[in-house]
């Protein structure tokens, strides 16, 4: 048992290519690397020459899972390059657009790819055989996260309706109105999926992370905010590549990313959120919380899967409040003007921040594009948690053991079709 | 289908791409679970941990062929699949980052890694059917519920799937949409693409981008001609065949006629 390598060659129910390598030697994890073999795809090269206009629709394509992520991110970094904000209801819009993807994202990861790790499952489509409801519990919010993004977006992959400075055509009140019903039984629904994975049986352990994530004054965040950290960071999405940087291993396509100063790898997305945004969730998704047993803060990534059904509520929530107080604007955009220029933004994808920053040409053209992706700032943290809880696993047999190590990773709803610019589990043990 | 039939096996592969057309599987929410009871999901990475075992009645593969362990893993996967269905732009013309096939691509390489050393890229993002023969090719950036649900149902019943080769521009009139380059001078692509979407840009306002491909037949030159007098330069002709489908022909000739 002293020596040996844990290898997956295709980690299954993430988003992309990667796999694992886990050394044990002398019963003890020596190391842990991720492998990300996601043909490598080149955006930040082939932005080059593009125009600002074509960044949302291109960069969508990064990732199908989190398009609006993408576009989101885009459409703020250029419209901070060109000296555009984009205020009430057409940044209420973006809001709930992004509530759609996280409702989507999040029930799918809930119920699809990470409740099978803790019920004994392959996937989602063999634990419904056990358990339907559940499973089509999921996949009723999930279709209202859908129906958002369909109605806004025009569809749920690639939404079309989204560009620097709005949005082609905005929805009339009675349009949104549509969805209501709909959302509040989602809601009641949620709040139902938040008592379930409570109930959940979580290995014990709790990590000492270092959370980042954006933080806005009154709103639990999406689009805007400052990058803030559990130890104290608190700066403008342009100072980004002063305090964080990326950089490059020969096993993987994914940058890894670490903060300049500590040197140290740091936590995005779910468990980070929650933790530096807890008092600006709505009271319900608070109160959902406490009962299924979470503090303010939650440092046992397991329990990232109660931490997003509390998203998805809180989602639901919002999307509801945001409806409610909708006003259909006069313009569906702001008017751009091109000019030479840089701009950045972080938005909150589902899986974690994601921060783009773009320069300019004259002519609106784009210079240079850098991407970081959730996932490519995770890849540090993830082998840092399979290297520390591994160790307690290593009496499983194999099989056993080579799940508890993919659940570890899916624990973070990896997206590796996003971080290329990442996965196979080796386990060697000598 | 009774019991002791055995259902027929699907599996869902992946290459170069996003993930969106296999997610377009796992978004049938009303439809997901009914599927599993007439296939057999026996291989999708995405959604079951199940290993690849035999073959596989029905392959649908997203994505394009960017490396040489992809050129032969395909193969790999031709000669598993008793039926191969292609999905979405990647898989049926190479994609978005087809993009580096008019370009240098140690080049891309080096702007995008510190150690471009470390990467092995084809120089070029080819469609499966360049590779293998592909027995169906489901258009889309990405593809479209309702048809990924009628090819599989055609290939569970044993017909060819009914997906109208017809223009976004014929389906506005269809729809009874305003058109937006006569009316509002909005540029789009819609008299040169491949329908699928339901012309979903044009009843949001906005000119077709092309995501669906070109249609069959289409007259790219004289479309060009019209998007030059509605204030399109050269540079923005060239960008407009140039994003989800740039390796399509005539996409392809078309954007090569264009540009500085």
């Amino acid at each position: 048992m002293g020596n040996r390598t844990i290898k997956v060659g295709a980690l299954a129910r993430v988003e992309g290519e990667g796999g694992l390598e886990i050394v044990v030697r002398d019963g003890e994890v020596k190391s842990a690397a991720l492998n990300i073999f996601e043909p490598p795809r080149f955006f930040e090269a082939l932005l080059r020459g593009r125009g600002f206009a074509e960044a949302p629709d291109i960069t969508a394509r990064i990732c199908g899972i989190c398009p609006v992520a993408y576009q989101m991110s885009a459409v703020h970094a250029m419209e901070a390059a060109l000296g555009v904000e984009v205020t009430g209801p057409l940044a209420d819009l973006r809001r709930l657009l992004y509530c759609g993807e996280w409702i989507e994202s999040h029930m799918l990861h809930v119920h699809m790819l990470h409740a099978p790790d803790f019920l004994g499952y392959a996937g989602g489509v063999e634990m419904a055989r056990d358990h339907g409801d559940i499973v089509r519990r999921g996949l009723a919010i999930k279709k209202l996260g859908n129906a958002i993004m369909t109605l806004i977006g025009g569809r749920e992959i690639h939404p079309i309706n989204v560009r620097v400075g709005g949005f082609y055509r905005t929805p009339r009140k009675r349009e949104l109105a549509t969805l209501v019903d709909g959302l509040e039984r989602a809601r009641d629904a949620a709040r139902e999926v938040v008592r379930f994975v409570g109930g959940l049986d979580f290995p014990d352990c709790e990590r000492d992370y270092i959370f980042v994530s954006l933080r806005h004054p009154g709103e639990y965040p999406f689009t805007r905010g400052r990058i803030v950290s559990s130890r104290g960071l608190d700066i403008d999405a342009s100072q980004f590549q002063a305090h964080f940087e990326e950089f490059h291993v020969q096993r993987s396509t994914a940058l890894h990313a670490r903060m300049r100063h500590e040197g140290a790898p740091y936590l995005v997305g779910p468990l980070a959120r929650y933790a530096l945004n807890f008092e600006s969730l709505s009271p319900l998704a608070r109160e959902a919380a406490r009962e299924a047993g979470l503090g303010p803060v939650c440092a046992n990534p397991y329990k990232s899967i109660i931490v997003r059904s509390v998203e998805t509520l809180y989602a639901l929530d919002e999307a509801l409040r945001l409806i409610a107080r909708y006003e259909e604007p006069e313009h569906c955009a702001v008017a751009i003007e091109p000019r030479a220029g840089e701009g950045a933004a972080a938005t909150e994808a589902p899986r974690g921040m994601l921060h783009h920053r773009y320069r300019l040409d004259a002519d609106g053209s784009i210079a240079e594009a850098v991407i970081t992706p959730p996932t490519s700032q995770n890849q540090g943290m993830i082998e840092d948690d399979l290297k520390s809880l591994v160790g307690r696993f290593l009496d499983l047999p194999e099989e056993e053991l080579r799940h508890r190590c993919e659940q570890t990773v899916r624990n973070y709803d990896p997206c590796i079709s996003c971080s290329t610019h990442f996965l196979r589990l080796d386990l060697d043990r000598g | 289908m009774s019991a002791q039939t055995p259902r027929p096996r699907l599996a869902v592969w992946k290459f170069a791409s996003c993930d969106g057309c296999q997610l377009t599987l796992l978004d049938c929410e009303d439809e997901l679970l009914g599927i599993a009871q007439e296939l057999d999901i026996a291989y999708f990475l995405e959604a079951t941990r199940a290993p690849i075992r035999g073959t596989y009645d029905l392959s649908l593969v997203e994505g394009s062929i960017t490396t040489p362990h992809d050129a032969e893993r395909i193969q790999d996967v031709r000669r598993r699949s008793r039926s191969l269905v292609t999905i979405g732009a990647c898989a049926t013309s190479g994609g978005v980052q087809a993009l580096r096939n008019f370009a240098d691509v140690k080049e891309y390489a080096s702007i995008v890694y510190a150690r471009p050393d470390y990467i092995h890229t084809l120089a070029t993002s080819t469609p499966i059917a360049d590779h293998v023969k592909v027995d169906f090719e489901l258009r889309g950036c990405p593809i479209d519920k309702g048809r990924l649900i009628e090819v599989i149902s055609a290939f569970l019943i044993g017909r060819k799937p009914v997906t109208p080769a017809h223009s976004v521009c014929l389906q506005c009139k269809l729809k009874g949409n305003v058109c937006v380059m006569v009316a509002h001078g909005t540029p789009c692509l819609g008299p040169v693409t491949h329908d699928g979407c339901g012309a979903l840009c044009p009843s949001y306002d906005r000119g077709c981008y092309g995501c669906f491909g070109p249609m069959e037949t289409p007259n790219a030159p004289s479309l060009s001609g019209w998007l030059a007098r509605l204030g399109m330069d050269e540079r923005d002709l060239q960008r407009v065949y140039r994003t989800f489908n740039a390796n399509a022909e005539p996409f392809r000739t078309e954007s090569q006629r264009h540009g500085k």
